[in-house]
């Protein structure tokens, strides 16, 4: 991990384990091969422009690999006439898409104001307990979880809102973090 | 009906009649409720006809700028031979706000059709529905809702059996508020980084992919075709204090209050007697701090300010602060509001898109201060600094990110300075010894 | 190449106030621009006349009478009757917040830092900046990332103005730089394995206006404070990109552009940045030389033009010049060998060619040598194996031309070989008379591009010893021969090949000033 990582206000979520996952182009297989290029050409009659695909093509390769990995961001690039560097310029702006692999159920509490009045920082600390973590952006040691505090999940009635991979659960408690946990494979 | 409660009698539901009902979700559904009448009488009417029903009607945006929107509207000249795009801004992202979720979640094709007769008044025939990534349950909803309109004939090539062509496409974000700033959208749904662009040129002559473009809000889209089928007077007289603010409007609840969720009202509503009567006042022996009543950008008022609030565009002018999304975030006499604002900052500082130099550097540099504060190792310059760089950071940016970080640091250390003092003072957080203690 | 504003057709022109002085300008201009016209710069970081508007950094703020808002003016259009105050105290405190924030995170390492001298940051803190900094928080840390090619990139100066992705997106068409991470975390990005090394990517650094984009070429060589800066024409291709040469105690350091909207904007490619060396050599012929039995004596310039007048006078002159001659100098070459019946010819090495896609026409062309435009219209002829058969008759001038892979001897066996030139390699140990010329960098004269543009050169440095000017080496032998070619200037030597030749006439360095003239005729 770079020293860049660790600055700034909020440290992005990193494998515990980078060195394991860095992949390198070389060894990339590709994504839209099958189901997944035909999901693609799809998403490319919807918009005038190649680009406006970009989006949609990350989430396509995250679905596939867990994260998105800088040689998903080339093959994408390659697709979608545009520069490696480009297409990570974008990813590394949106802060879903993963840039290092995460634990199997990947773990966000909002603790922004309105959930944070509300106990979510327990919520945070419950998680990080049960699962082992102990720290935020942390995979836990069996790559099961990672968990991050995350901003305004747009549920603030039901403090405190927390997403698991693409499920959303509301109003989680200390309480009933070992029983959401315990539903988890 | 009403979710996550069921409606307060006081309330007015229009657009969360049917939240909570899992059959509306359904097209059928949705038909045995009457949708999808507004759609098929607006596809035969002029485009023109229906701006001006919609500017009759004085609805106005609802994702925070309150825009009229026939006017805006109106903006877009249909047949200039250019391709026409509408934007549905489905990103919810403002801390305190989550009412286009509920829209989405269980009304999915109330919004389907405000996109189709907003699409069809502008001059589109494409239409975005741009919905936050971690909106995962209203994205798949959304995309089911369209799916089966487009089954039923109701969008595609021959929309409705009229031959005129509207396409509606669900479009998932990945993770920045500043999305939800338009322009920022419009970027990001291209493939882009999600930057604000620089205005002139608005999204009327220049927007999505370079084309005449307007963007609207869930809540606006979905208040179209009740205002279609009930007429515009109907709307125009859902008032209950000035003119100029006119039909419902979704308020979100949340922080420390004892029923946080979405209620319908009419607006120019008693805001304190919203807080007290629907919202059921504050948690069991705890008294109401501060509010935020439009979303975390707005300025936080007092307990005295909100009470005398009538809650419409003119009404929270009024009290000093705005309507905004109609996000309110209560905070009760348990909470600093030295950390709260901190907390607030330190959003602005993670959100911002980092073009601007004062937004940027300042919403980080303002949360670093706000923490060194709270943790009891601030200096009395350091209240004076934040005001300046406060002053700094408002009104000189492409976007208002920036002055949305300013606005409560400012709003904040004017009216509860003590507590700010008291925290540099005794050289620690005076709540967090009390609450510990 | 865009035609110059002044032949553009006649546009609609806004009058506006700029700091109480009017000002026309045509409509759509920004107020930057505008303000410039009126003497005032206003200041500013990512605007670049040559990119994209950016609007980022904020720095350009002025206030506009009657607008709610302080305005980007170089985002902002020129409205008539505009009344726009760039130091009202509004202004001055918006720019001087802006240079605070910018300075939060900076390092203040001015000291080791190249940009030190020649820095926006440090040019406009100095200028509109506050004197303290109020940070009492510890600055964010980055640390330093080679980008490839000649670049490197010192993040914690950055101050994120994007001019170099906006460079390599726009113009190099080769986006390999982006804005990574978002806030403050922001830093420019490159993706593994995609380095710098677009042919014209070292334009970053020169765009880059803070310490934060630094040529590996010159790092921690010299400081800003401390060179010499000529106006200058690249060398080494067809282009005829105008540069600065910048000098240190008589030794090139650095190459830069120059702007010159018609030629290469505000652009010029990396092999001609960094192709300089040469202008260094040590190996230079400092003296004039004469053949005395079988070895070359120094002598006096007079022995010496008295010897090479001596051979050359009536015989058939043959002359293989090197096509970085000027056109002066090339001019009095072509006299020289067409009053003897005789013939010149230039040789050149070619190179790939590599375009600037974002400026229509610039391009490192395949003719690696300035003025081989200037050659062909002084009646030079291409060829790169000369086949000449020289007899007693004939004579060889060979000028500044070190005929790398040609072999003297297959020229045949002229009477005898004059050097003019500025080294002295194997081969000319033969010559009958050696007269050493300073290089294009040690004097002035014109180059004639591509596209036929005349464009003028000055002197950047002392030739050594007693190496002279080519046109004037040139004019001093010709007078002997019994030309009236007395130049004491180059501009001299330029006015007599106006009046001479058809291509430059009507041209004086006068009319050439800085940005050049084309040729009668045009581009080919």
């Amino acid at each position: 991990m770079s020293a860049r990582e660790e600055g700034g206000l909020h440290a992005p979520a990193h494998a515990s384990h980078s060195s394991a996952g860095h992949g390198h182009p070389a060894e990339h297989t590709p994504i839209f091969v099958g189901e997944n290029r035909k999901k693609l050409d799809e998403l490319l009659t919807r918009y005038p422009s190649k680009m406006a695909a970009l989006l949609p093509a990350l989430w396509i390769a995250q679905d596939a690999q867990g994260w998105v990995s800088e040689g998903a961001m080339a093959e994408i690039a390659g697709l979608l006439d545009l520069t490696p560097a480009y297409v990570k310029g974008v990813v590394t702006f949106y802060t879903m898409y993963h840039q290092h692999p995460v634990g199997r159920h990947f773990i966000q509490v909002c603790t922004t104001s309105p959930c944070g009045v509300c106990g979510a920082e327990d919520v945070a600390r419950a998680f990080l307990k049960h699962t082992g973590c102990g720290e935020l952006g942390v995979t836990s040691p069996d790559g099961k979880y990672t968990v991050i505090e995350v901003e305004c999940l747009g549920a603030c009635g039901f403090a405190t809102p927390i997403m698991i991979n693409d499920d959303f659960i509301e109003s989680v408690t200390p309480e009933r973090v070992p029983e959401i946990l315990g539903t988890l494979k | 009906m009403g979710y996550p409660h069921k409606s307060h009698p006081r309330e007015t539901p229009i657009l969360s009649k049917h939240f909570g009902d899992a059959d509306a979700r359904t097209l059928s559904g949705w038909r045995q409720r009457g949708g999808y009448r507004a759609l098929e009488q607006a596809l035969g009417t002029q485009p023109a006809d229906i701006v001006n029903v919609v500017k009759e009607s004085g609805l106005r945006g609802r994702g925070g700028a309150g825009f009229p929107t026939g006017m805006k509207w109106s903006f877009m000249k249909p047949g200039d031979g250019k391709p026409h795009y509408l934007c549905c801004n489905a990103d919810e992202s403002e801390p305190g706000t989550f009412k286009d979720r509920e829209i989405m979640r269980w009304t999915p094709h109330a919004l389907v059709e405000g996109c189709a007769i907003g699409a069809h008044a502008i001059g589109a025939e494409t239409a975005y529905i741009y919905i936050r990534g971690e909106f995962t349950e209203p994205i798949r909803v959304m995309e089911q809702a369209v799916r089966e309109a487009y089954a039923e004939g109701i969008l595609g090539r021959n929309a409705m059996g009229t031959g005129k062509r509207v396409d509606v496409h669900v479009h998932r974000g990945a993770g920045a508020y500043i999305c939800g700033e338009e322009t920022a959208l419009m970027n990001s749904l291209e493939g882009r980084r999600g930057n604000p662009r620089i205005k002139p040129p608005f999204p009327a002559v220049a927007g999505l992919f370079g084309q005449p473009t307007t963007i609207n809000n869930v809540e606006t889209l979905a208040a179209v075709p009740h205002i279609l089928t009930n007429g515009a007077a109907w709307y125009k007289a859902m008032s209950l204090s000035s003119p100029k603010s006119t039909g419902s409007k979704l308020f979100s609840v949340c922080g420390n209050i004892r029923k946080p969720g979405n209620y319908e009202i009419t607006m120019g509503f008693p805001f304190k007697e919203f807080l007290y009567d629907l919202c059921g006042g504050p948690l069991p022996g705890r008294k109401f701090k501060a509010i935020i009543p439009g979303g975390s950008s707005v300025p936080i008022q007092t307990l005295e300010e909100a009470e005398a609030t009538l809650m419409d565009y003119e009404g929270f002018v009024a009290q000093g602060t705005m309507l905004g999304s109609g996000g309110v975030i209560v905070f009760d006499d348990s909470q600093c509001m030295v950390k709260q604002i901190a907390r607030l900052a330190r959003f602005y500082a993670h959100e911002s898109c980092a073009q601007c130099t004062q937004c940027r550097e300042g919403t980080a540099w303002t949360t670093r201060i706000l923490e060194r504060i709270e943790h009891g190792e601030g200096t009395m310059e350091d209240l004076d600094t934040l005001l300046e760089i406060g002053d700094n950071m408002t009104g000189k940016t492409i976007c208002v990110l920036s002055d949305s970080c300013a606005t409560p640091v400012a709003s904040g250390i004017k009216k509860w300075r003590h507590e700010f003092e008291a925290h540099i003072k005794q050289k620690r957080c005076p709540m967090r010894t009390a609450v510990a203690a | 190449m865009t035609a110059p504003a002044t032949t553009a057709p006649a546009t609609k022109m806004v009058t506006l106030t700029i700091e109480g002085r009017q000002v026309s300008v045509p409509e759509g201009t920004s107020i930057l621009e505008a303000a410039k016209h009126a003497g005032i710069l206003v200041p500013h970081y990512c605007y670049h006349p040559g990119l994209p508007v950016a609007g980022v950094c904020r720095m350009c703020l002025v206030e506009v009478e009657k607008a709610p808002k302080l305005a980007p003016s170089c985002a902002t259009a020129v409205g008539e009757g505009q009344v726009v105050h760039v130091y009202s105290e509004k202004a001055l405190e918006a720019r001087k917040g802006v240079l605070e924030l910018l300075l939060i995170n900076h390092p203040l390492d001015c000291p080791i830092c190249d940009q030190a001298g020649e820095c926006e940051l440090q040019d406009y803190t100095y200028m509109e900046g506050r004197p303290d900094s109020r940070l009492r928080d510890p600055k964010r840390f980055n640390p330093v990332e080679d980008f490839g090619g000649d670049v490197m990139y010192v993040t914690n100066r950055c101050i994120l103005c994007t001019r170099c992705v906006r460079f390599m997106d726009t113009m190099a068409q080769d986006a390999v730089l982006n804005v990574s991470e978002r806030g403050d975390r922001a830093v420019i990005g490159k993706f593994e394995g995609h380095d710098l090394t677009h042919p014209w990517a070292g334009n970053v650094i020169d765009l880059c206006p803070v310490g934060a984009l630094l040529s590996k070429d010159s790092l921690n060589k010299v400081r800003a404070w401390e060179v010499d800066r000529t106006a200058s024409i690249c060398p080494n291709c067809t282009q005829g990109c105008n540069m600065i040469v910048e000098t240190r105690d008589n030794v090139v350091v650095r190459l830069r552009p120059r702007a010159n909207e018609a030629v290469n904007r505000f652009f010029m490619c990396d092999y001609g940045r960094l192709n300089y060396r040469w202008l260094n050599r040590p190996d230079r012929v400092e003296q004039p030389l004469v053949r005395r039995g079988d070895a070359l004596a120094i002598a006096d310039w007079e022995t010496a033009l008295d010897a090479a007048a001596a051979v050359l006078k009536g015989a058939k002159v043959r002359v293989l010049a090197s096509p970085v001659l000027s056109n002066e100098t090339l001019g009095l070459l072509a006299r020289l060998f067409r009053k003897s019946g005789g013939s010149g010819v230039f040789r050149v090495a070619k190179g790939e060619v590599a375009p600037l896609p974002g400026v229509p026409g610039l391009a490192r062309r395949e003719d690696l040598a300035a003025n081989v435009r200037g050659a062909e219209l002084l009646g030079f002829t291409r060829s790169d194996t000369p086949v000449w058969n020289l007899g007693a008759d004939d004579v060889l001038v060979v000028a500044d031309e070190e005929l790398a892979g040609l072999d003297v001897s297959t020229l045949g066996r002229p009477k005898a070989i004059v050097v003019i030139g500025t080294t002295l390699p194997a081969w000319a140990r033969g010559a009958a008379v050696v007269l050493p010329i300073g290089s294009f960098a040690e004097e002035e004269g014109t180059f004639t591009n591509v596209d036929g543009r005349v464009q003028r050169f000055m002197q950047a440095k002392a030739a050594p010893g007693n190496a002279r000017p080519s046109f004037a080496v040139l004019s001093d032998l010709l007078a002997r021969l019994g030309e009236s070619t007395n130049f004491f200037l180059a501009s001299e030597a330029f006015a007599a090949l106006a009046a001479a030749e058809a291509p430059f006439s009507g041209m004086s360095y006068d009319t050439l000033g800085l940005k050049g003239a084309v040729v009668a005729g045009g581009a080919r």
